[in-house]
């Protein structure tokens, strides 16, 4: 296309962002405490607004002066003014995420990115295998197939994390787990006393869950080495490539494709992820530092 | 828009089209002679040009020289691109003021300055087309970018000689300006003294062009003037020393991520981000959120960044790309190879500035050259004889 | 831990081998040789298998509940380094010297398993080096994956540095 025309068209597309670069403001609502580094934010919007996402969006939450970060909306798709964040605090911006009070106000730019593709995997059976904080981005995910149950098979969600004290959504896992529609098994690195479920890595939950790998979708989201293990045992199990999806991440400053801090290949984790199909990125998932 | 049409302008008339710019409002940029390299910044006349000037440009090598003509144009490119003025190296996105517990957003009113950007070479019309893929893209566009673009009068040069690093003509990015343009010039000088010529071959690209033209003195171009002009510009095709070969370009880079050549190159490269920040593609940017000491103000800026840095690729736990290797491989096979599945085209467009700016001369076209000979080769595995398999 | 439940077993010890993945594919007179040196055991929850340090002599094949292989770490008490469960091949260490146990193992709920007399199945294995090697083939393969395994868990992948 000439430059020119390329200019002109620009001009007339009304579907176009004009880049979200502003953060609106959002209240907090509640903070739960999950872990001794993570807390869980409720917010509502400070200001009429329209706001909806699917499972797997992130968005940028900014909080004054300091600085803004991406962190995946683990909230109800169904209840989305009800917006819900789970932070763990890493860096400055994390923490201060981490300390904010009831009343606080909080940047929101979003939601961004690619979802988890729970309308296409109606009809199959679903496994979700989390590490760590990777059960927030995949929380959504549950909610929207436990509301449509009857749209699914076998659902199972194996969760893994590093002691019985950092489990996420404590009292939620074992309501989940008293369900007879749904399969959760969870397990830690290492444990104390008290603790009388699995130990060992998550990967190992996987050859006893029950479902069937030629209908199977897995959706797994964890530190990148335990998604790469993941992904080895489920395929290991039956599971195709092209049935498998992980969520990415990546150094993001802008979320909408301009600042190149996410590129993971040709792919921008912010706008074409962060959730992948495996079979898509499979070739430069294997290349260290890419 | 009509078709191009071609016109002469004289020498002595070359201030008019300053004039007649400036009178339509637009705020004139070009190339200005400043601490011993050509670079761009407002101009006022036509004198305030490096008349006379040219450049000698060599991987790691960047001298002026006298010419001994008056050329106007009679260099090539210097570490400055167009990008500086459409995609600032700093640009206050928006100010926040605390409000009781919460606090407002106030957006950065959009820029509304009218440039011309006088003596745009072809390959830097084809860098704007390709930051125009990345700015104004097919989810999201920068409006900034997109406020400034709009508005601006580009006055290409075509080169009637290669630079020393230049490797357009297998870029397929010139040295002859296309499309995209305004008004496109062609320098010619014939002779010297009492019985010499100069003057500039113009060829309309647009509306806005024809409408910028009316207001300079010119006439019709001779066809032997405009034969002349294209004379010089094909000799500045076949004077180009280096080359870069496309042709398969990105599954040559996809399939060969871990060849012997990333390593050998990271002995040399610094890391120094010269490559990015004069490359008039790169376009990787962060944002920064900084407060007034009261903690009552703030602002969010955006400015450049390379990949080349080590905080670039940093998520909690440490940087993704820790290694010299990984980062020279991330920006050039972004630049030769993902980039074409992003955006359709490659983000390289032959202008040699990464190597003439690199302080260690490496060469683009060289490291291509040198993976294309040994596709496929491994890094050394050890063991007896270390042969690739 | 006794030796016999009060319900009696109707299928016989060598068909409960032959349909377990650990011992598939073994010749049936290997599999009658094993079963023969085998025995039903039950351990009541907190009940210990064996402990660290103990002669190893014995595996077992847990049927049912779950065990803990545990650690003492001075100053945090036993830590669980991993759990088994049902099918899961518990002990490795009577196949090599020096024939001691590395861990406790205890039972974290009611354990029905299969015992194996370790020193009988040796003496066999001695007789006829063939069952020997198919016992290494198959425990060497159970060791590998744990080791894989404990390796993915000492990384501390959601720990602080972890990604």
């Amino acid at each position: 296309m000439n430059p020119h025309e390329a200019i002109a068209v620009a001009k007339t597309r009304a579907d176009v962002w004009e880049a979200p670069m502003v953060p609106r403001p959002w209240r907090v609502v509640r903070v739960r405490r999950e872990t001794p580094d993570t807390k869980t934010l409720e917010l509502e919007p400070a200001e009429p607004l329209n706001f909806a996402f699917r499972p797997g969006q992130f968005n940028m939450l900014y909080v004054f002066g300091v600085g803004e970060v991406p962190i995946s909306i683990s909230g109800d798709p169904q209840n989305p003014q009800g917006l819900v964040h789970t932070v763990r605090a890493v860096g400055a911006v994390t923490r201060a995420l981490c300390s904010l009070k009831r009343g606080d106000v909080v940047g929101v730019r979003g939601p961004f990115g690619s979802a988890w593709p729970v309308d296409e995997a109606e009809g199959s059976d679903v496994v979700i295998v989390a590490g760590g904080i990777g059960l927030a981005p995949l929380r959504p995910a549950l909610y929207r197939v436990l509301a449509n149950r009857g749209k699914y098979g076998n659902v199972a969600l194996l969760y893994g994390a590093r002691t019985p004290q950092d489990l996420l959504y404590r009292r939620e896992l074992e309501r989940w787990r008293g369900r007879f529609d749904l399969q959760v098994e969870v397990t830690v690195d290492a444990a104390g006393e008290g603790w009388y479920g699995h130990v060992g890595v998550v990967t190992k939950l996987i050859p006893r869950a029950e479902f069937d790998p030629d209908e199977a979708v897995a959706l797994v989201c964890g530190p990148e080495i335990m998604m790469r293990f993941a992904v080895k045992a489920l395929h290991e199990r039956g599971v195709s490539l092209d049935n498998i999806y992980i969520s990415m991440e990546r150094n993001m400053k802008c979320a909408v494709g301009f600042c190149g801090h996410c590129q993971f290949g040709p792919q921008f984790i912010c706008k074409d992820g962060p959730v992948f199909r495996f079979r898509e990125i499979e070739g430069f998932f294997r290349v260290r530092e890419i | 828009m009509s078709d191009p049409t071609t016109a002469a302008i004289e020498r002595r008339d070359f201030d008019a089209l300053l004039g007649a710019l400036r009178r339509r409002g637009y705020e004139i940029v070009g190339p200005r002679l400043r601490d011993g390299a050509i670079v761009y910044d407002r101009l006022h006349s036509a004198d305030e040009l490096p008349v006379g000037w040219t450049d000698e440009q060599e991987a790691g090598r960047y001298r002026l020289k006298k010419r001994d003509d008056e050329a106007l144009f009679g260099y090539v490119v210097g570490p400055h691109s167009w990008k500086k003025f459409l995609f600032p190296p700093h640009l206050r996105l928006w100010r926040a003021r605390r409000n009781g517990r919460g606090f407002e957003v106030e957006p950065e009113p959009l820029p509304d300055t009218k440039y011309a950007f006088l003596g745009v070479r072809s390959c830097e019309l084809h860098a704007i087309f390709v930051q125009d893929r990345v700015f104004l893209g097919e989810k999201f566009h920068d409006p900034v970018y997109k406020a400034l673009r709009e508005r601006a009068f580009l006055v290409a040069v075509n080169c009637t000689q290669a630079g020393g690093t230049c490797f357009c003509a297998s870029m397929n990015t010139g040295p002859k300006a296309q499309e995209g343009f305004d008004l496109a010039l062609t320098e010619v000088i014939e002779g010297k003294g009492e019985g010499g010529r100069h003057y500039f071959v113009v060829e309309v690209g647009s509306e806005r062009g024809i409408d910028v033209l009316r207001d300079v003195p010119h006439r019709e171009a001779h066809p032997d003037e405009v034969a002349r002009a294209e004379a010089r510009v094909k000799q500045a095709e076949k004077q180009m020393g280096r080359a870069l070969d496309t042709h398969g370009i990105k599954e040559l880079l996809y399939r060969n991520l871990e060849h012997p050549r990333w390593d050998e190159v990271a002995q040399r490269c610094l890391s120094c981000a010269n490559c990015t920040m004069v490359c008039p593609t790169c376009f990787c940017s962060t944002v920064e959120d900084v407060t007034d000491l009261q903690g009552e103000a703030a602002e969010r800026v955006r400015r450049w960044d390379s990949c080349f840095s080590l905080e670039f690729s940093y998520i909690h736990g440490g940087s993704l790309r820790q290694s010299v290797k990984a980062r020279y491989r991330q920006w050039m096979t972004h630049k030769l190879a993902t980039w074409l599945d992003q955006f359709g085209t490659s983000g390289c467009v032959g202008c040699g500035r990464c190597i003439t700016w690199c302080p260690v001369g490496i060469d683009i076209t060289e490291e291509v050259r040198a993976i294309r000979a040994s596709d496929g080769a491994r890094a050394n595995r050890g063991g007896e004889g270390g042969q690739p398999r | 831990m006794t030796a016999t439940g009060a319900n009696q077993r109707s299928k016989p010890l060598k068909d409960l081998l032959a349909e377990h993945p650990f011992f598939r594919d073994l010749d049936e007179k290997y599999l009658e040789l094993i079963a023969g040196c085998g025995r039903n055991v039950k351990y009541n929850a907190g009940e210990y298998v064996f402990r660290e340090g103990d002669i190893s002599d014995t595996f077992y094949l847990i049927r049912h509940g779950r065990v803990a292989l545990e650690v003492h770490v001075p100053g945090r008490g036993p830590v669980v380094i991993e759990t088994l469960g049902e099918g899961d091949v518990l002990s490795w260490s009577w196949l090599v010297p020096p024939y001691r146990k590395q861990f406790d193992a205890r039972a974290l709920t009611l354990v029905r398993a299969l015992a194996f007399d370790g020193e009988c199945i040796l003496k066999k294995c001695e007789e006829d080096p063939r069952l020997g090697y198919e016992l290494l083939k198959r425990f060497l393969r159970l060791v590998g994956r744990r080791l894989q395994a404990t390796r993915v868990q000492i990384l501390d992948i959601y720990g602080q540095g972890g990604k």
